[in-house]
């Protein structure tokens, strides 16, 4: 698991950043006005920034898309494959949910319960690879994969509900080979 | 007189700060202090009539309001509360080591204690301009030190805005009684506008967010020149009132009122600068040339001194630490801003500030940028300096 740190920028934003494998610390500012700024550092300066990438929201996006899209196919294809251990479910959102009208990255699902959103099913449409700024609202059917253990923390995280809790742990369990 | 003739000397003025703006950008520096030598080569050179001067006297007035106004803006209320909270050593440090320089020098200088005061404050800010401005001019965000270097800033300008009200309620002098009294309605007005800025902002800002963006922009330069009016009249400074303004507006009103007030605050804060040149004295500049020179050496290292603790706290090594030593150094707007409330009583402060914000915008970014060759040097030194430490621990 990467260790992010998040420090705030007063009167800037918010700076996320890790120690990247291959040696440098690789981070992401993201500006109030929308803009994110993609950085990695100098190798015999770590404090520095050795190059910085800014990117407006509609090119983040993309990014986000081409990072993202990849990890969700390849969780996807291994549903469908039945690794053992991996589950995958179709979680709604209540109308008591306390994450109506927030961002995804609210959630903080990942960090949380180890489980990843992959979809939003909203409308008899489905919204692939939503990102961390998309907004969940009542209704809205979330696909989470996950270990089942992940999934069932997942359900309760989302709707807040102990009853949920049980019946989706069944049922969690059950869908898992 | 004529309006075409006010139009002629009003645009000349504007046009010579554009090229000094130019110019500057070509430099790479920033243009507050070469807008102050604009100013002082205007006031020398050529003068301007009655009528230019009031309008140029009035945005001077609306440029400081301005720049307090979006500074708040900057500032969401939950990063001002939780900085404070977790700087305040370092915030203390920084009020100690830069506030006291300037104090003592007033009073070497023969200044009434007052005059003092006034110039420990011209000393003790950084320009949170100048530094925002190295640190997205030179790609800087991501450092490591940045936020040490924000969060200074930060904590200086909230002491700032306590510092203000206090000025200005001594300024108004009188009997101890009176100023006692005075000192207690600015902190008491103060005090009860931060915590109503911080408790209730949200509302506020609920209520300007008008689709239109003409309609905002007019709502919020009517809001804040009204609370900065209201301000005024209790003695509480103008420029306090619309920062904490700035403060109470936050999320989205926030970022739209900034890009619609920005060009405004352009415009006004480099008359500002321009009208605080004008006031000066050339024949006066000479005899302060040496104090600002020692008080720019001082104050430059108990600056970088800040700065280097600060970032050595946060775990940042010796690069970042220079670095964030260096971008505090520059002083600039705040310190006009100061220097301008005392021009009648010390005649020498006005020059003396001009002066020294000029040295000291000029070799703090230029320091800052050659952190690479500068900061080694201050590494060979070390080791001597580690050297008794071993004996230390094992006496």
């Amino acid at each position: 698991m990467v260790k992010l740190d998040e420090t705030s920028l007063p009167g800037v934003g918010l700076r996320y950043d890790f120690d990247g494998k291959f040696g440098k610390r690789v981070g992401v500012i993201t500006h109030r006005d929308g803009r994110r700024e993609l950085f990695v550092s100098l190798r015999e300066d770590p404090d520095s920034c050795a190059q910085s990438i800014v990117l407006d929201e509609a090119e983040s996006e993309v990014v986000a898309d081409l990072l993202g899209g990849s990890t969700v196919t390849r969780r996807v294809a291994q549903s469908m494959q039945d690794i053992e251990g991996l589950a995958m479910d179709w979680l709604p959102l209540a109308d008591s949910t306390p994450f109506h009208g927030q961002p995804l990255g609210s959630t903080m699902l990942r960090t949380r319960t180890g489980a990843s959103i992959v979809a939003i099913m909203r409308g008899g449409g489905a919204i692939p690879a939503p990102g961390p700024e998309f907004t969940l609202r009542a209704g809205d059917i979330v696909v989470v994969v996950g270990t089942a253990e992940g999934v069932t923390r997942a359900a309760r995280l989302l709707n807040g509900e102990p009853e949920v809790k049980a019946a989706r742990a069944e049922k969690a369990l059950a869908e898992t080979p | 007189m004529e309006l075409g003739q006010l139009f002629l000397e009003l645009g000349g003025v504007i046009f010579l700060l554009a090229l000094v703006g130019r110019a500057a950008g070509r430099l790479g520096i920033t243009p507050i202090p070469l807008y102050l030598l604009a100013g002082i080569a205007l006031g020398a050179l050529m003068s301007l009539g009655n009528a230019p001067e009031e309008f140029i006297h009035t945005g001077a007035e609306i440029g400081a309001v301005l720049l307090l106004f979006t500074l708040g803006l900057e500032y969401t209320s939950e990063e001002l509360s939780s900085n404070l909270r977790a700087n305040r050593q370092i915030g203390l440090i920084d009020l100690a080591l830069n506030f006291t320089p300037g104090l003592i020098a007033g009073f070497l200088l023969g200044f009434t204690p007052m005059a003092a005061v006034l110039l420990g404050g011209v000393t003790y800010l950084t320009s949170s301009g100048i530094a925002s401005k190295i640190l997205r001019d030179l790609g800087r965000l991501g450092n490591r030190e940045t936020p040490v270097i924000l969060a200074v800033c930060v904590i200086e300008d909230v002491v700032m805005a306590a510092y203000l009200p206090v000025v200005a309620a001594l300024l108004i002098g009188g009997t101890l009684v009176a100023v006692g009294v005075n000192l207690l309605v600015a902190l008491a007005a103060f005090g009860l506008a931060f915590f109503l800025a911080l408790r209730y902002g949200h509302v506020l800002s609920r209520v300007m967010n008008v689709p239109s963006d003409e309609a905002l922009l007019l709502g919020v330069l009517g809001l804040v020149l009204i609370v900065a009016g209201v301000a005024d009249l209790l003695k509480v400074s103008a420029a306090i009132g619309a920062f904490l303004v700035g403060i109470a507006l936050s999320g989205e009103v926030a970022e739209r009122a900034r890009r619609q007030v920005e060009p405004l605050r352009d415009l006004f804060a480099a008359v500002f600068f321009v009208f605080f040149g004008l006031q000066l004295n050339l024949a006066e500049v000479p005899a302060v040339l040496l104090p600002a020179i020692v008080l720019t050496l001082i104050t430059g290292a108990t600056k970088f001194t800040v700065g280097w603790l600060g970032a050595a706290r946060a775990g940042v090594q010796l690069r970042g630490r220079f670095r964030a030593g260096t971008t505090l150094i520059p002083r600039g707007e705040f310190s006009i801003l100061i220097a301008g409330l005392g021009l009648s009583l010390a005649p020498s402060l006005g020059p003396l500030a001009a002066v020294y914000v000029l040295l000291t915008a000029i070799l703090g970014p230029v320091l800052s940028r050659f952190d690479a060759q500068l900061a080694p040097l201050l590494e060979r030194k070390k080791p001597e300096h580690k050297v008794p430490a071993p004996g230390q621990i094992s006496r």
